[in-house]
C-alpha cells in the first residue's frame, strides 16, 4: 500500500516512489493519457493531474513518475509544473475552497467573504486548516461573473454568495457534510477525485445537477416573453435546402467531395453578395 | 427601431437534459453536419467567409480568412484546436455553453474539420471548470458512439479524432501560441510570430485556434446559409454573439442579440441598474477592452462601432458598475490580475504589471505621491506595444481608460483611501461592515 506522501522537510529524503501496484495502476493510466495525443510529450499536463489523484499534490515522486513516463528529466517536469497555479507544490487540503476577488467578483462581495473567511478558518492565501479538509484561495476570474460573488470548491460553482453562506459551506465541508454546488454535480468530490477527471478520466457525474443556472437563461426568459427569435433557416433564398449554398455543381457521393479540386469560380472566390433582406434582429419601437 | 434578442446557440439550453445528445438532436443538432459532410471542404470555408463570421474570443479575426490562411495540404497532418480557456475578466458565455450545450461545440468542430482537411482536433479548456470539463467529456464519447466522431464518420470515410485537454491554471493560456505551448506539454508561454499557427502552429504543423462561441456557431451558418447570418448584426460585423451582463443590473445573465444592439437596449431588457443607482463605468468586452461610461450607452457593439469610440468589443463581457465603486478599487483588482498572471516572458509586462499595481495599491490606501499618475500613465506607454503579447497591452486598457474619464479619483488617492471615498459595502449585494485591515491575519495584500 502506498504510504501517504508528506510534504518534504530540508535534510531529510522524501519517499522516492510508488510501491509496485500503485506504480502498475499508474502505469496503465498513463498509457492511456500518452495514447490520446500524437506527441507523448502532450501528456504532461494530464500526468501531473494524475499525479495530483494519487498524492493529493505534485510530488516529488510524481515528478519522477511522469519525467520517466516521458523521457523528461525531473527538471523539465518540475518547470512546467510551477507555471501552473492549479500545480500544488505541497499537500492541498481536501477541498480547495477559493474566492473570487477580481473586480467584479470584489466589489459585488468576494473581498468581503475573503475577510469573513479568512478571519472565520484563521488562515490566509494558499494555507490549509489544521484538520486538512480546507485549502483557501484567493482566485481569479471564473467565468461566471453573472452570478457574483462566487466561491468555487474544488472548481465547482457556487453562485451568489454571501458571507454567511460562504462560512456555512466551509463549517460543512469541515465537518464532513456533503454539499452541493448551485452549478455542477449532486456533491462536491475530493481534491484527488477531481484531479482524476482533469487527467480525463469521468466520474460518471457528467448527467448530475442543472443545465443551466438562471442568470445563463435570462436572456431566453426575456425573448420568449416578447416573442422574439433568431430568424428561420431558409427565410433569406439559400438556407432552405441541403445543396450548397453557392452554385457549384453537386458534388457528388459523400468523401469523394473531400478530394475535389477546385472546378468553378466559386470553389475560389466568394459568390456574388445576395441583396439583403430587412434586419430581422430588428423590429420597430413597440411592436 | 430596437433591436430584439436572437437566441441561436442559447435557443434550447433551458431544455430538459439540454446537454445530452437525445436532446441536440431533438432540436436539429448534428444536421449541419450531415450537411456540411455532403458539400466541398472549399465550400464550406467561402460559405463561413461569406457569413461574416469574426472570432468570438475577443479579437474579431474573420473565420474563415483565418481557415483559407492554413498553409496548403501536404499530406501531413494539419490541426484545428478549440480556445476553451475562458478567463479574461468578465467573460462568461463559454463555459455557461459547455455546460448547457456542449455538442454544439462537437458539431462545430466536426464540421470545421472536415472543412479545413484536419484528422485530430483538440479542445484546451481550462482546469477550473470541472463540471463543463465532464459535459464535455461525456459529449465527446456520446459522438463517437453515434459515428459523429471516430473513424468513417457517418460512413464518408472522413476520420476525425477529437481529444479533450484540460489546462491547469494560466490565463495566458488563452493567447492562441501559449495555448498551443501548453498544448504540447511546455510553459504556457507565447511564441514568436510570423511564423503564425497558420503556418506552424501545433507540433510545428498547420493549425487553426478557434474560440468555443465561433466554433459553435458554425452549425448554424452551414445549416441557414451565409445570408441568414448577416441578416444579423451589421455590414461587418455580422451575426448573433452572446453579451454577458453582470455586476450593478437588475438581471445580470447570458443575452444573445445581434452584433451591434447597444448597452441601453440591453439594460432595458436586463431591468436597468440596480434600483436607487445610476451607472458609473463599465467593460464593453472584458477587463482588457477600454472603460466606457454612460455616455457611451448607445454606442452599436460591433466591432467598428467599439473601436471608433475608444474601446474594443472583445468577448462581449459588459461588466457594470454603478456610482458606488471606486474607480480606483476596481482597476487596482483588474491589474493585481495582471500582475498574476503576466507569463514573465517578456520584460514590459512582467515588470510593469509589477509596478502598476505596486503604485495603485498606494494611490487606494490613500498614500499616494505627487506624480504618482504621470508614473500610471508613463509605464503604460512603455508596456503597450512593448510587450510581448496582448496580455501586456490588455493590462493597461483600464489604467488608462480610467485615468482618462476619472483623473480626479486618482487625484483623490494621494490623501484618501478610496474605501473612505467609496465604503465597499455600499457596492457590495448583501450588508456588511468591513473589517479594519490590521484586525486580519494572513491576508496577502
Amino acid at each position: 500500500m502506498t504510504a501517504e506522501p508528506v510534504s518534504r522537510v530540508p535534510g531529510q529524503r522524501h519517499a522516492s516512489g510508488y510501491d509496485e501496484p500503485t506504480r502498475e495502476r499508474l502505469l496503465a493510466d498513463a498509457a492511456a493519457i500518452v495514447a490520446r495525443y500524437p506527441q507523448q510529450r502532450s501528456a504532461l499536463l494530464p500526468l501531473l493531474h494524475l499525479v495530483q489523484a494519487e498524492d493529493g499534490y505534485v510530488s516529488p515522486r510524481g515528478i519522477t513518475f511522469a519525467a520517466q513516463t516521458l523521457g523528461l528529466t525531473t527538471a523539465e517536469v518540475s518547470a512546467v509544473a510551477t507555471f501552473y497555479t492549479q500545480f500544488k507544490r505541497h499537500p492541498n487540503g481536501t477541498y480547495t475552497v477559493g474566492v473570487c476577488t477580481t473586480a467584479l467578483c470584489a466589489v459585488m462581495g468576494g473581498d468581503a467573504i475573503w475577510e469573513e473567511l479568512v478571519e472565520h478558518l484563521g488562515i490566509g492565501h494558499d494555507e490549509t486548516t489544521d484538520d486538512g479538509a480546507v485549502t483557501l484561495e484567493r482566485v481569479e476570474c471564473n467565468a461566471a461573473c453573472d452570478y457574483a460573488p462566487v466561491v468555487m470548491v474544488n472548481w465547482e460553482f457556487f453562485d451568489n454568495q454571501t458571507p454567511d453562506s460562504a462560512t456555512a459551506l466551509v463549517d460543512d465541508l469541515r465537518a464532513g457534510r456533503p454539499v452541493t454546488p448551485t452549478r455542477g454535480a449532486d456533491q462536491v468530490v475530493t481534491f484527488k477525485q477531481m484531479s482524476r477527471v482533469l487527467a480525463g478520466f469521468p466520474d460518471g457525474r457528467a448527467d448530475e445537477g442543472v443545465g443551466a443556472g438562471p442568470a445563463t437563461l435570462v436572456g431566453l426568459r426575456v425573448a420568449h416573453e416578447n416573442g422574439w427569435a433568431a430568424p428561420a433557416h431558409g427565410e433569406h433564398g439559400d438556407g432552405a435546402s441541403v445543396t450548397p449554398t453557392d452554385a457549384a455543381p453537386p458534388t457528388g457521393t459523400p468523401g469523394s467531395s473531400a478530394e475535389r479540386t477546385p472546378t468553378t469560380p466559386a470553389d475560389s472566390a466568394p459568390p456574388a453578395a445576395t441583396p439583403r433582406a430587412k434586419r430581422p434582429g430588428t423590429q420597430e419601437k413597440g411592436s | 427601431m430596437a433591436t430584439t434578442l436572437t437566441p441561436v446557440l442559447s435557443a434550447h439550453w433551458d431544455a430538459d437534459r439540454a446537454w445530452s445528445m437525445a436532446s441536440y438532436e431533438a432540436s436539429g443538432g448534428y444536421a449541419g453536419l450531415r450537411k456540411a459532410l455532403a458539400m466541398a471542404p472549399a465550400d464550406l470555408v467561402t460559405t463561413v467567409k461569406d457569413s461574416g463570421l469574426r472570432g468570438r474570443g475577443g479579437a474579431g479575426f474573420p473565420t474563415g480568412m483565418k481557415w483559407s490562411f492554413l498553409s496548403p495540404p501536404d499530406g501531413g497532418p494539419r490541426y484545428l484546436v478549440v480556445n476553451a480557456d475562458e478567463s479574461e475578466p468578465g467573460t462568461c458565455k463559454d463555459v455557461p455553453l459547455l455546460l448547457a450545450s456542449p455538442h454544439a461545440l462537437v458539431e462545430g468542430m466536426a464540421i470545421t474539420a472536415f472543412a479545413i482537411g484536419c484528422h485530430h482536433a483538440f479542445v484546451y479548456i481550462r482546469g477550473e471548470v470541472l463540471h463543463a470539463t465532464r459535459r464535455l467529456q461525456q459529449a465527446v464519447a456520446e459522438a463517437y458512439a453515434a459515428g459523429y466522431l471516430g473513424k468513417d464518420v457517418l460512413g464518408t470515410g472522413f476520420d476525425l479524432e477529437l481529444t479533450v485537454h484540460v489546462g491547469a491554471g494560466a490565463y495566458i493560456c488563452g493567447e492562441e501560441t501559449a495555448l498551443l505551448d501548453s498544448l504540447e506539454g511546455l510553459r504556457g508561454q507565447p511564441r514568436l510570430k510570423p511564423p503564425f499557427p497558420a503556418a506552424a502552429g501545433l507540433y510545428a504543423r498547420p493549425t487553426t485556434v478557434n474560440n468555443v462561441e465561433t466554433i459553435a456557431s458554425v452549425p448554424g451558418i452551414v445549416l441557414g446559409g451565409a445570408s441568414w447570418f448577416t441578416s444579423m448584426g451589421t455590414e461587418r460585423s455580422a451575426g448573433h454573439g452572446l453579451f454577458s451582463l453582470s455586476g450593478h443590473v437588475e438581471r445580470p445573465g447570458q443575452y444573445e442579440a445581434p452584433l451591434g444592439i447597444t448597452l441601453r437596449e440591453l439594460l432595458e431588457m436586463a431591468g436597468g441598474i440596480r434600483k436607487g443607482h445610476q451607472l458609473k463605468f463599465w467593460t464593453p468586452g472584458g477587463s482588457s477592452t477600454p472603460l466606457f461610461t454612460a455616455e457611451h450607452l448607445d454606442v452599436p457593439l460591433d466591432y467598428e462601432s467599439v473601436g471608433k469610440a475608444g474601446s474594443m468589443l472583445g468577448t462581449r463581457a459588459l461588466q457594470i458598475f454603478d456610482e458606488t465603486t471606486s474607480v480606483v478599487r476596481a482597476v487596482t483588482r483588474w491589474l493585481e490580475f495582471y500582475k498574476h498572471e503576466s507569463c514573465g516572458k517578456c520584460t514590459p509586462c512582467r515588470e510593469g504589471t509589477y509596478w502598476l499595481v505596486a503604485i495603485l495599491k498606494r494611490l487606494e490606501g490613500g498614500q499616494g505621491a505627487p506624480g504618482d499618475i504621470e508614473l500610471l500613465l508613463d509605464l503604460c506607454d512603455n508596456i503597450l506595444g512593448r510587450a510581448f503579447c496582448a496580455l501586456g497591452d490588455g493590462a493597461t486598457s483600464p489604467v488608462t481608460s480610467a485615468v482618462k474619464y476619472f483623473r480626479e479619483e486618482f487625484e483623490a488617492g494621494m490623501h484618501t483611501p478610496a474605501d473612505v471615498l467609496f465604503p465597499p459595502e455600499n457596492s457590495s449585494l448583501f450588508a456588511y461592515t468591513p473589517r479594519p485591515r490590521a484586525q486580519l491575519a494572513g491576508v496577502h495584500r
